[in-house]
């Protein structure tokens, strides 16, 4: 294992995550085209023939290749930790030139766009510093459109649960087609404004279908999808039974004087892919 | 809910025979147009100055496209639809200045612009978010692009030939129906529900 090898598999991990969605999400949506009608049906159609258009010509599957983000767990002893940062930029370079992803970073001031996905605090990396000297790293490019629909709620705590039920169904359905649904619904309950945001941006690395762990939270994930899939909204805004996915779950505790909701959602196209660098030195894109 | 292939430039009967919930598939040219070059065609316009292109005969295409130049020439890679409400405020001004007879965009627009396709004689299409690669397939040549130095790759008018480009669904017609009105009273009815739901 060299710098090299560990670029050009996060290179590759890239362009794979822009071209070929993972298969949790595809068989998600094939069941979604199965129970869909009329304008609805057509909408999943056209994003199943995109999924193969991608697949086959190696075509991003959608223009807006999304801000690469990255979600780390290094080893304490993993022998690149210090260089690793440097390595994810100039994978990130590259691929913007060889996948090729549009160039997506603008300083919010001047305007001005490297052209190369890269900028101050991008590609955006969350750490977490584990024992032993293996890697792994997980890619989600993520859009702008389903970004956009991103909220923060400071929730009276004395709202209790049936106060988050509603704030997350309102918001996401108050987001009609714009995020590009049916959406994966990330939800993040406590910990302070930013960490609840941060949970419900993890939580999407989760599966499509994969509940969590603790039943009482894999339940209320299947009651919000049920809600949520109940308001109409449909594939794309166009009305229909489909408005989300999947909804995921993650937690901290909170001070008790709040309840922060952070509401991240991810468009159908659930761009993911993982890097693991192992302690032998092989480095491959799973 | 009819299947419809049309040709630019749009006859606007043919546009106004469209329906709500029509398919239609686009063959000849559209331009590509987001905030920015909105901004800067009604800018020209208002300055007296000449469009380089005739957005009146094209179909208007709300997207920043992924490209890339390939032997001196540019070759669209993936281009999905953007936001289309963004365009909002100025697209009634802008329907009525250029006369644009189809908006190709994802998630609707409001009744301003309902109202300027109406008088126009124009339609809103959707075309499905992210299908970046689809679109692509069916764009066959990028025949101009105009204003790419100063406003960039995604903002630039990209002037594209395209075959069977689809599939659209009407969402707003030329006669003040629009899919997202009726489909948002439906909505809050099944939301009221959904509360009682949440409360019980």
């Amino acid at each position: 294992m060299s710098p090299k090898d560990i670029e050009d598999q996060l290179v590759l991990a890239i362009r794979r995550a822009e071209t070929q969605l993972p298969d949790d999400v595809v068989s998600a949506l094939e069941k979604v085209y199965e129970i869909e009608e009329g304008s609805a049906k057509v909408q999943i159609e056209a994003i199943l023939q995109n999924i193969k258009v991608s697949r086959e010509t190696g075509a991003p599957m959608c223009q807006d290749t999304g801000i690469q983000t990255f979600f780390i767990e290094a080893g304490a002893d993993f022998p690149y930790l210090g260089r690793l940062e440097n390595i994810i930029t100039d994978a990130v370079k590259r691929a913007s030139s060889e996948v090729p992803l549009r160039p997506n970073t603008v300083n919010p001031f001047t305007g001005e766009n490297p052209g190369n996905n890269v900028g101050k605090y991008v590609p955006y990396i969350t750490w977490d510093i584990v024992k032993g000297e293996e890697c792994t790293i997980h890619l989600m490019p993520k859009g702008g459109g389903s970004e956009n629909m991103c909220a923060l709620n400071m929730m009276s705590p004395g709202r209790g649960i049936k106060g988050l039920k509603r704030i997350v169904v309102d918001h996401i359905v108050g987001c009609e087609g714009k995020p590009c649904p049916p959406t994966v619904v990330g939800v993040g309950v406590g910990g302070g404004a930013d960490l609840s945001l941060k949970l419900g941006k993890r939580s999407l690395l989760r599966d499509v279908g994969i509940r969590h762990p603790e039943p009482h939270i894999a339940e209320l994930e299947e009651e919000l999808l049920m809600l949520i899939n109940e308001s109409g909204v449909g594939p794309m805004g166009v009305g229909g039974k489909t408005t989300a996915l999947d909804v995921h779950i993650e937690y901290a505790h909170r001070h008790p004087a709040s309840f922060p909701i952070g509401i991240v959602v991810q468009c159908w196209a659930d761009r993911r892919a993982t890097v693991k660098i192992k302690s032998d030195g092989t480095v491959e894109v799973i | 809910m009819a299947t419809v292939k049309l040709n630019t430039p749009f006859d606007k009967k043919d546009i106004q025979n469209l329906k709500v919930g029509d398919t239609v598939y686009v063959t000849g040219k559209m331009f590509t147009a987001r905030d920015e070059c909105h901004l800067k065609m009604l800018e020209l316009h208002k300055e007296g100055k000449d469009i380089p292109f005739k957005p009146g005969d094209m179909a208007l295409f709300h997207c920043g496209p992924v490209v890339q130049k390939k032997d001196g020439e540019w070759r669209i890679v993936s281009a999905g639809p953007t936001t289309s409400i963004r365009m909002e405020i100025f697209e009634d001004e802008f329907l009525k200045t250029f006369k644009c007879r189809m908006i190709i965009g994802k998630g609707g627009m409001a009744d301003k612009t309902l109202k300027a396709l109406e008088e126009v004689g124009a339609v809103y299409v959707h075309y499905t978010g992210g299908a970046g690669a689809l679109a692509a397939k069916a764009i066959k040549k990028v025949t101009d692009v105009y204003w790419l130095d100063k406003m960039g790759v995604p903002e630039a008018a990209w002037i594209l030939d395209v075959y069977e480009f689809g599939p659209l669904t009407v969402t707003m017609d030329a006669h003040g129906n629009s899919l997202y009105n009726e489909l948002g009273k439906e909505i809050q009815k099944n939301l009221e529900k959904i509360h009682r739901e949440i409360e019980k």
